[in-house]
């Protein structure tokens, strides 16, 4: 069996993701639950994509995780609050012990509350948080690539209120000025944050003419139907080598899965209690076994 | 005492140029990044010896630190160039979350650092970035003297594993260090062995200590000017083994009083060894317009103001 064909085996399938995400969604909720703090909404909303990437897009060794991941395709969170489903798909897929979500944001903990670099954690290339810096790393990570004449891929996913932070347009900018075209960014554009919805905090305007503007292939998807996920990512491989950097603006809704949590801003940032856990996990199958 | 001829004047940043063409030549894992200050900083050397490996990037600098901490990943050793105010201050977030936190081996390199920029004014004069810098956990800070040293630190970081913070100047400088004096980084360099005070100086100011030094040997006072090049790690063996033998100390650099070189070695005394000790630093303001000589005696940097902090240490023994 070739490399691809490897890959193409371990590919899952839509039944077998969509499964999968309600594991991660089970996760996500138990890890906010258990320390009292985190951010379920934008995690929830971003769950299908992150499974679709990890499970099926993405071509990495978890195994053996390596900082410079040569020949490997690359993540970048930009949006670092959304860790808690970035810890479950990273655990879920291999790259540190499922228990260890058990300590997430707590101390002496490798999960902290954003992820990092610091402590060791494999599958962390960057720390995020402060937003807005993810773009800009991941862009230099690409160029770095093409500079090894490494042909793998890199993404990056980015919240839409981030979009509010300056320095993600000086990366938009130079993403096109350098021709970085093994680069796929995609923003999550469920129109909230925390103070409430984009459109009222700071409107982002027409952001598929704002983005075709800087000189990206844009495309939009629906990142809560998996099946949409897999064609979105799909196409969006398609368009790289291409000379311009991919953008897919990926609709999501926040708190997706837990309906409690869907249609607001309000779960941006807080953890359920005793009741609403329950109320959350009788709404999410669990598949592959709780950690 | 020890004498340095003066072998040339040249701007410390031209050190910078040449070091990292040199470097580059050495180490293809070397690339530069730039803000639109390419002729500013020297870059162009690089920049036409390895169109490849230079990245103009416009006038972007928060952009440029997080581009070079991605390209650190791939096993790149990104050197940032841009002036010291937007090395440090306009970009402190990006630094901290993308360079220092997540351990990006990105060397920062700042220059027009401190007054002798001149006649630009304060917007461009920063004199707290030292400090900024030496405050974030795992960054090296190194501040060096001359051409001939900025040349040699610019070589020598790239073999220190880790973010690190590299800070030179605009004006034309007296050229004093020997092409052949060794340079390690975290090891500070007595240029001139004394017994009646210390006098810690780094990067433009080591050439007024040795001035300040020659002056008061012509007074019967016998100082010792060590070249504290990196401020972090601080050579805490080297300033201590000086102190100790002359009992007071002096520290002069191009840079607000707090949390520069003077702190780091008044913090270490208290700690170590209590010592009278003076500051010749900017007293806790802005700078403004004006040619780098009258700035450095208006505000107190000059060699009339090391040889009046020596003896006031010495006073105060």
């Amino acid at each position: 069996m070739t490399q691809t064909d490897q890959a193409e085996a371990r590919k899952a399938s839509v039944q077998e993701l969509r499964s999968i995400a309600s594991q991660v969604r089970r996760d996500i909720v138990r890890m906010v639950h258990a320390c009292q703090s985190g951010h379920p909404g934008g995690s929830l909303g971003c769950t299908d994509f992150l499974v679709a990437l990890y499970f099926h897009a993405l071509r990495h060794d978890a195994e053996n995780f390596t900082m410079d991941g040569i020949g490997e395709d690359l993540f970048f969170l930009s949006n670092g609050h959304i860790s808690p489903v970035f810890y479950s798909v990273l655990a879920r897929s291999g790259y540190f012990p499922l228990d260890e979500l058990k300590t997430f944001r707590r101390i002496s903990s490798r999960l902290q509350g954003h992820p990092t670099t610091h402590e060791g954690l494999p599958g962390v290339r960057v720390a995020s948080g402060s937003l807005g810096q993810g773009l800009s790393v991941a862009v230099g990570a690409a160029l770095a690539k093409k500079l090894n004449g490494d042909p793998s891929l890199v993404y990056s996913l980015h919240g839409d209120g981030e979009l509010q932070e300056g320095q993600i347009w000086e990366a938009a900018m130079a993403a096109v000025g350098k021709q970085v075209d093994n680069l796929i960014s995609t923003i999550d554009w469920n129109g909230r944050q925390i103070d409430g919805d984009v459109d009222d905090v700071m409107p982002l305007g027409d952001l598929r003419a704002k983005w075709a503007a800087f000189g990206w292939d844009v495309l939009e998807m629906n990142g809560n139907d998996m099946a949409a996920v897999l064609e979105g990512l799909e196409q969006a491989k398609g368009r790289t080598g291409k000379g311009k950097p991919v953008m897919i603006l990926m609709r999501t809704e926040m708190g997706k899965g837990v309906d409690f949590m869907e249609g607001s801003h309000a779960w941006h940032g807080i953890a359920p209690n005793d009741a609403q856990l329950e109320a959350a996990l009788k709404q999410l199958p669990e598949t592959l076994g709780d950690f | 005492m020890t004498s340095y001829p003066v072998l040339d004047q040249k701007d410390t940043r031209s050190g910078f140029g040449e070091g990292l063409l040199e470097i580059g030549k050495a180490d293809d894992r070397v690339v530069a990044l730039c803000a639109d200050l390419t002729g500013s900083l020297k870059m162009d050397a690089f920049a036409k010896a390895f169109p490849e490996r230079f990245f103009q990037v416009g006038i972007a600098e928060a952009n440029m630190m997080g581009m070079a901490a991605g390209m650190t990943i791939g096993g790149k050793i990104p050197y940032t160039g841009t002036f010291a105010n937007f090395s440090t201050g306009r970009v402190y977030d990006q630094i901290r979350q993308s360079i220092a936190y997540s351990g990006k081996n990105v060397k920062i390199c700042a220059s027009h650092a401190g007054l002798t920029l001149g006649e630009d004014g304060a917007t461009h004069q920063i004199l707290e970035d030292i400090g900024l810098m030496k405050m974030l956990p795992g960054m090296a800070v190194i501040v060096p003297c001359d051409f001939n040293q900025t040349k040699q630190a610019t070589i020598a970081v790239a073999d220190h594993e880790g973010p690190v913070y590299l800070r030179f100047g605009r004006p034309k400088w007296p050229v004093f260090i020997p092409v052949d004096m060794p340079f390690e980084i975290g090891k500070a360099q007595v240029l001139t062995e004394g017994s009646d005070v210390s006098i810690f100086a780094c990067g433009h100011l080591v050439w007024k200590a040795l001035q300040a030094a020659a002056e008061l040997e012509k007074e019967g006072i016998s100082a010792e000017v060590v070249n504290v090049h990196t401020i972090k790690p601080l050579d805490e063996e080297a300033v201590l083994r000086s102190v100790s033998r002359t009992r007071c100390a002096v520290s002069c650099e191009e840079h607000n009083r707090y949390g520069g070189l003077g702190d780091s070695i008044a913090q270490l005394l208290a700690r170590e060894l209590p010592t009278p000790q003076e500051y010749v630093a900017v007293n806790d303001s802005f700078g403004e317009s004006g040619t780098p000589d009258q700035l450095l005696a208006k505000y107190g940097l000059d060699t009339p103001d090391v040889v009046k902090a020596a003896k006031k240490a010495i006073a105060r023994k």
